[in-house]
């Protein structure tokens, strides 16, 4: 019976993926679209959660459905002024059927692929947890992330610091180093400014929690920093406080700080123990938890700024 | 005394339900966005009451109890701060077209 009941649950749900996800592709309205997706997002993240994989349930809520959605809506609200033109301009049939050749190519060959994934499917998953004794860790995910493939993660930070650079290099040059997003309170409303006093300190404490089980847990440096990057956006446009312009150098030296923290101790580890991010024996949780937080101010200060936008006014 | 919490927590989580489908069928229904948005503030924040209180027999835990309880409290803060901001932009933009 309550097997019956789970399989119906989840073919309910992936039914509910597939009409969400086509439905967000098919809307023309670019705002109604990034709404479908941020919904689409937490819909996904039951399906994680479903798949037994809270990490990636965590993140995907935090980073794929927050950020990414956040990100999408503010650029739904610039592009605004031109989507009637853009709509207008249907492109040919042509360039049309080419379009949906490709795409349509693009997801025949992933189906294909995992349908023709060997039974059971070829798994590191043993290996990795055998190996976790010697981290010091209680986490397989952290100690994926944080040990057996750090250079992957290391790497994601240092995409973050690009995209960022990518950000802010869209400012005209009048405001360069300016202050991002719209002038102090632009959205000023007493109920906005009564939700981030509430929010903002149980923020705080939630992403500290997230932060510190991690290493044990599901949870960690990411989904926190995500959090503490709400948290600070959600002050910002309250108008509580303003956002910073982007040339101060303790903004630059805390975006920074994470990834060199990282490098450093990667090549510490060619030093003592070897090899590139290798860490020396028995100190694998405490280099662990100084990466992470190394990490956590860099990842919440550099995601913030992408949702905030290219430097906007002068200081 | 297990009984009794089964059939409080069936009772509380199947009415939490219904809550939650009358407001939905209300945002369907309703001829406005600010009765849309009255509908599902309503009847949502009673249908996430009601369903926590159904869970928390079965948290498992005093801290378990305790998030499922700060759940309730931050949806419902979030919920009731974005439905203003939704209906002061809805009032100051007008009905649409």
């Amino acid at each position: 019976m309550t097997d019956a009941l789970a399989l119906a649950f989840d073919f309910g749900l992936a039914a509910l993926v597939l009409i969400v996800a086509t439905w967000t592709l098919l809307t023309r309205e670019t705002a109604a679209a990034a709404v479908g997706f941020v919904a689409y997002g937490l819909l996904l993240t039951l399906v994680w959660m479903r798949l037994a994989a809270p990490d990636v349930a965590l993140t995907e809520a935090a980073i794929g459905s927050g950020v990414t959605g956040t990100l999408l809506l503010g650029a739904a609200a610039r592009l605004r002024p031109t989507e009637a033109a853009a709509e207008a301009e249907q492109p040919g049939k042509a360039m049309r059927f080419v379009v949906a050749l490709l795409c349509a190519s693009v997801s025949a060959g992933i189906a294909g692929t995992i349908l023709m994934l060997p039974d059971p499917a070829p798994t590191l998953a043993a290996e990795a947890a055998a190996a976790l004794p010697e981290t010091g860790l209680g986490n397989a995910v952290t100690a994926v992330l944080l040990s057996f493939r750090s250079i992957d993660t290391l790497l994601e930070t240092v995409v973050l610091l690009l995209a960022l650079l990518g950000v802010w290099s869209l400012a005209p040059d009048r405001v360069w180093g300016g202050r991002p997003g719209p002038r102090d309170g632009a959205y000023q409303s007493e109920v906005l400014t009564f939700l981030a006093q509430i929010l903002a300190p149980f923020g705080i404490v939630v992403a500290m929690h997230f932060f510190w089980i991690g290493a044990d847990a599901p949870g960690g440096k990411f989904q926190a920093a995500a959090i503490l990057a709400a948290m600070w956006i959600l002050v910002q446009r309250a108008g509580l406080v303003d956002s910073p312009p982007v040339s101060r150098r303790w903004l630059r030296l805390v975006v920074v700080a994470g990834p060199v923290v990282f490098l450093a101790i990667g090549f510490l580890g060619s030093a003592t123990a070897g090899a590139f991010l290798a860490y020396p024996e028995g100190y694998a949780k405490p280099l662990i938890i100084a990466i992470e937080a190394a990490l956590l101010p860099s990842l919440a200060v550099a995601l913030a700024l992408l949702v905030a936008g290219p430097p906007a006014r002068t200081e | 005394m297990t009984l009794a919490l089964d059939v409080l927590t069936v009772v509380a989580v199947s009415s939490g339900a219904f809550f939650f489908l009358a407001g939905t069928v209300g945002f369907l229904r309703f001829p406005d966005s600010l009765s849309r948005l009255h509908a599902l503030t309503k009847a949502d924040n009673l249908g996430l009451g009601l369903i926590m209180l159904g869970l928390l027999p079965r948290a498992g835990g005093v801290g378990s109890a305790l998030k499922l309880i700060a759940v309730w409290l931050l949806a419902q803060v979030a919920g009731a701060a974005v439905t203003q901001l939704l209906a002061r932009a809805a009032r100051t933009a007008g009905p649409p077209a």
